[in-house]
């Protein structure tokens, strides 16, 4: 018994450091002492998703490095005609600051959320979720641009015939990732609007006693987007 | 298992419902830094610098990018060690992989250039 009141004691009484890991680990109970299983489990299908996308940009890579034609330049292929002049890579550039603001206002509606400000967090939710569908309605944009100048998976007008396959995979699935976070944050915002969290009512699906946790769980995988998206910048489009 | 326990689950219940508490100013200061960071990369394009200065750059605001991204808005850095390290270390991992296929695609060019001249 006196291990159970052990774990479940102040968590300032744990061990820190190295000694805390081992502790935690060996502790024959839960492993992460102040992740609830949600978070955990949210943390551990983004550890999975991170190698789907490291994948994808290993498969990039490897189709960059072995090719002897040459790659089509993304500064060029990326510019729009803005003002008589070719303004490089510009539309990525807004893409990118549109999903960074998005990212900053779910991070403030995961703290209005454990503030218990309902109304004001889910309206962050909402404008997150608007952020998001403005980033794929450029994405739409920037597809629709490149296939009428004729890029396809197995050609293009530039350059090694690799660029097309990689880029509609990679900013394919990644598009897809943030579909599905509009579509999770509209749900998750229509609950704490509704104050099913602050009413602790049970989820439809898995019957669990409603928390604001579930705004932050629902942060963790927008977060995510977002930084999959980094990476896609610095390499896909920069490099 | 007895009332401790059951106790015990009612308060790690309210510790979760106030949990994560951060003053606002934190992730405004967060949010204006990655803006500026990403300024940064957008300008290693915009001023067209080259070689291994550009890569170098990309690469730095990258990692500061992600960095602040996971510390600051996912909260990696009030987590236990336990977890951080759960999600931190296996990514590293894919390290490994990048460097079996960096050997893999400097083999490919090089049958493709010795045998096939310029192939696809």
């Amino acid at each position: 018994m006196a291990q159970t009141t052990g774990t479940h004691g102040e968590p300032d009484l744990r061990p820190a450091g190295l000694r805390g890991v081992a502790a935690d680990f060996s502790s024959d109970q839960r492993a992460f002492k102040t992740a609830s299983w949600g978070k955990a489990m949210m943390w551990i299908f983004l550890l999975s998703d991170t190698f789907v996308f490291g994948c994808f940009l290993i498969a990039y890579m490897t189709a960059r490095m072995s090719t002897p034609v040459a790659w089509p330049n993304p500064s060029e292929v990326f510019a729009l005609h803005i003002g008589g002049q070719d303004v490089p890579l510009i539309l990525i550039a807004i893409m990118t600051f549109v999903l960074i603001s998005s990212s900053g206002t779910m991070a403030m509606a995961v703290n209005f959320g454990y503030r218990r400000e309902r109304h004001r967090t889910a309206m962050l939710m909402l404008l997150t979720a608007l952020l998001g569908a403005c980033f794929v309605g450029m994405q739409a944009f920037e597809w629709t641009k490149l296939i009428t100048e004729g890029v396809r998976p197995w050609e293009n007008p530039w350059g090694a015939a690799q660029f097309g396959s990689t880029f509609f995979m990679i900013t394919g699935f990644h598009g897809t990732h943030v579909t599905i976070g509009v579509i999770f944050l509209l749900i998750v915002a229509r609950k704490v609007w509704r104050g099913d969290f602050d009413e602790e009512r049970r989820g439809f699906f898995t019957s669990r006693r409603g928390r604001y946790e579930a705004v932050e769980i629902m942060g963790l995988y927008w977060h995510f987007v977002d930084l999959v998206w980094v990476f896609i910048f610095a390499f896909f489009y920069l490099w | 298992m007895n009332e401790t326990t059951a106790h015990a689950h009612i308060q790690a219940g309210q510790q979760l419902q106030t949990g994560q508490q951060h003053p606002i100013r934190l992730y405004l200061l967060v949010w204006g830094m990655l803006f500026v960071l990403s300024a940064f990369s957008y300008m290693v394009d915009y001023l067209g610098l080259q070689g291994y200065l550009r890569w170098t750059l990309i690469l730095l605001f990258m990692m500061a990018k992600a960095g602040l991204i996971v510390a600051i808005f996912m909260h990696m850095a009030w987590e236990r060690l336990a977890l951080v390290y759960a999600i931190l270390l296996p990514p590293l991992l894919v390290l490994v992989f990048v460097a079996l296929m960096v050997s893999e695609a400097d083999y490919t060019i090089f049958t493709r250039l010795t045998f096939f001249g310029t192939g696809p």
